[in-house]
């Protein structure tokens, strides 16, 4: 048995007096593609706004490594830094750098590799999101799911153990994203990262996910876990079927 | 057009699409269990007619279960779409409040925001620190672009508005002293004005509004582009990556502006005097010469770096408390103007008072 890479312990979240969900209690398995799943509006990127530590939980704890990320370590904050890459919806590129620096960035301010090293890198982990050469271009000079993929190189540059993906669909066409969760699970196998994704793209959510929590927003709280497929075939509950199905099993029972 | 009840029953009836009301108060109906919506020989109707029933069916259809006989097909979809999750009683996050209570409120805001801006002010002091220690992350680059953007290219503006103050200076001031025929003295008080106070004010307010303003909205856009999230999950500080080159660059640009600023100022005063007034260049530079002191240039450069702080200070404090949509970049950066200003001139207060009290 593997030990949890995260462990979630009856965790509220939300925003001042704004609670958006309670009790949330789960674990995410260490290399293991893990989905956060739900309808619009019911609280998945607080979630993981609260899980990367940009927004406090209201109360309970979040474990990383078995330490509480709320707490004040220095080792803890420097791994949260260094071995957590978040790509957010955006890619959340700098704007105002090339994606060479954009990349470096992180290298730069964690390694001690000479500036020949950290160039070889930089292009290497461009080549293998699939923008070989693009060094020099700005985000604004490239395309919505080429800064995604950008996006997905900086958060890979120092090789973290966990990367975190807010709706890395959303917003490509069908084909860009089917091309990003190949690169998902390539990632996933080859470097065995431990991957977090927020999406509510049904096919994408079958494609990658080995293990996922379905956020209910009727009653606040988390109401199913497992690997999407077995909860297709075995559904806890109908909010979970019908969200699985688009709604069809709805339609179908009425 | 008519609606009429009933008994259980609401029937519409006639052309909707003239403007109707209701002939009955809602909370004599709110009682009922359910209610139903009949059609009673509607004639004509539009969406603008199935949004003055929806206002006022939905607030019933919390309480009342509502149903629709007879209406034509779209009018009752258009309904039931929008009556089919009953509205939620969304209280506004602002009670109500009185007079002394607003006002005190206010005052709460402002001690709060003063001790809010103190603690961005003590952040950056550690952030100097951090450079010195050599322990910072510092781009070089953003230093230059900023120093790039708050030097060479602030000289013309800062250069055309010092000279037409002089000029202002010299022509309302020599208008004055002509009925003593102390015309003059005109260079001394364009001298004293323009090295003590003005050219660093003038420099103050035109940089608040030119760079002050372009830090924040810079600032605030990366808020909004979730930038600012990305360098707090890289553990790289904000302060140190973002506030620091700008402040740098604006620190050491301020003392030469105000520079420039002087010396336009009293070149623009010279225009008037020489031009105008007929006093001779020879004299004017005399008076100018004479009347110029060290120290009131000293301070008028100190008032500069502490101008070029609070810019600094404004711009990057009110960009990283952006909100994340459009609008709150409009208004972090009206705020980063608005706040500059004001401090100036408390910091101006402030040291003038400190002046005074050294003798100088
Ligand atoms: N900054 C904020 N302040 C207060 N409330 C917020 C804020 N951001 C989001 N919310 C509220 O939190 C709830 C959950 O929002 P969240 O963005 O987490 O949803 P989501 O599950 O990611 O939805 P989607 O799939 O549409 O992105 C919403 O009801 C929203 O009103
Ligand atoms: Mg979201």
């Amino acid at each position: 048995m593997i030990s949890p890479i995260i462990k979630v312990q009856n965790l509220s979240i939300g925003y001042g007096d704004n609670v958006i969900m309670n009790k949330l209690c789960f674990e995410i398995k260490r290399g293991d593609i893990f989905i956060i799943m739900g309808g619009s509006g019911c609280g998945k990127s607080t979630l993981l706004r609260t899980l990367i530590g940009l927004l406090p939980a209201l109360s309970g704890r979040i474990l990383i490594n078995g330490i509480d990320i709320m707490s004040n370590n220095a080792k803890q904050k420097e791994f949260l830094a260094t071995q957590c890459g978040v790509l957010y919806q955006s890619g959340a590129l700098f704007s105002s750098m090339n994606l060479f620096e954009n990349i470096s960035l992180p290298l730069e301010q964690y390694t001690s590799y000479s500036p020949e090293k950290i160039r070889e890198i930089v292009k290497f982990k461009l080549a293998l999101v699939g923008l070989a050469g693009f060094e020099h271009f700005y985000p604004s000079e490239i395309s919505g799911g080429m800064r995604k993929r950008a996006g997905l190189a900086r958060a890979l540059a120092l090789d973290p153990e966990i990367v975190f993906f807010d709706e890395p669909s959303a917003g490509l066409d069908p084909v860009s994203s089917k091309h990003l969760d190949d690169l998902i699970l390539e990632i996933n196998k080859i470097l065995g990262t431990t991957i977090i994704v927020v999406t509510h793209e049904l096919s994408s959510l079958f494609n990658i996910g080995k293990d996922s929590i379905f956020l209910d927003s009727s009653i606040k709280t988390l109401s199913a876990k497992g690997n999407p497929k077995d909860l297709l075939k075995n559904p806890p509950n109908n909010r979970v079927l019908s969200f699985l199905t688009r709604g069809v099993s709805d339609e179908e029972r009425s | 057009m008519s609606v009429d009840i009933d008994g259980q029953d609401i029937v519409l009836s006639g052309d909707l699409t003239k403007k109707f009301s209701i002939p009955i108060a809602i909370e004599s109906l709110r009682k009922r269990k359910y209610l139903i919506v009949k059609n009673g020989g509607i004639s004509n109707w539009n969406q603008e007619s199935v949004v003055t029933l929806y206002s006022w069916l939905s607030q019933l259809s919390a309480s009342t279960n509502l149903q629709m006989k007879g209406l034509p097909d779209e009018m009752s979809c258009l309904l039931r779409l929008a009556l089919e999750k009953p509205q939620k009683n969304i209280q506004s996050n602002l009670p109500k409040e009185g007079l002394l209570e607003r006002w005190g409120t206010k005052g709460i805001v402002l001690a709060h925001s003063i001790k809010l801006g103190v603690g961005f002010f003590v952040k950056m002091i550690g952030a100097w620190e951090q450079q010195i220690t050599g322990k910072s992350v510092y781009r070089k680059k953003d230093f230059w672009l900023s120093l790039e953007d708050c030097g060479p290219k602030a000289v013309m503006i800062v250069s055309l508005i010092s000279f037409m103050v002089g000029l202002i200076l010299a022509f309302v001031g020599a208008l004055q002293l002509k009925t003593f025929g102390a015309q003059v003295y005109v260079a001394s008080l364009v001298t004293i004005g323009m090295v003590r106070i003005m050219g660093a004010v003038m420099t103050g307010i035109i940089m608040a509004g030119r760079t002050g303003s372009s830090y924040a909205a810079t600032i605030g856009t990366m808020q909004v582009n979730e930038e600012l999230d990305a360098l707090r999950t890289m553990g790289i500080s904000r302060v140190d990556f973002l506030g620091l080159p700008r402040t740098n660059a604006l620190l050491l640009s301020m003392p030469i502006l105000v520079l420039i600023s002087d010396f336009m100022g009293i070149l623009g005063g010279c225009f008037v005097c020489v031009f105008l007034w007929e006093i001779p260049l020879s004299e004017y530079v005399r008076y100018c010469t004479m009347s110029f002191s060290l120290a009131n240039f000293l301070v008028g450069i100190f008032h500069g770096l502490v101008f070029g702080l609070v810019i600094a200070l404004c711009g990057c404090y009110f960009g990283m408390t952006c909100g994340r949509n459009a609008e709150s970049v409009g208004k972090a950066t009206t705020n980063a103007v608005v706040y500059s200003i004001v401090w100036m001139i408390v910091m101006t207060g402030i040291i003038t008072l400190i002046c005074e009290g050294l003798g100088i």
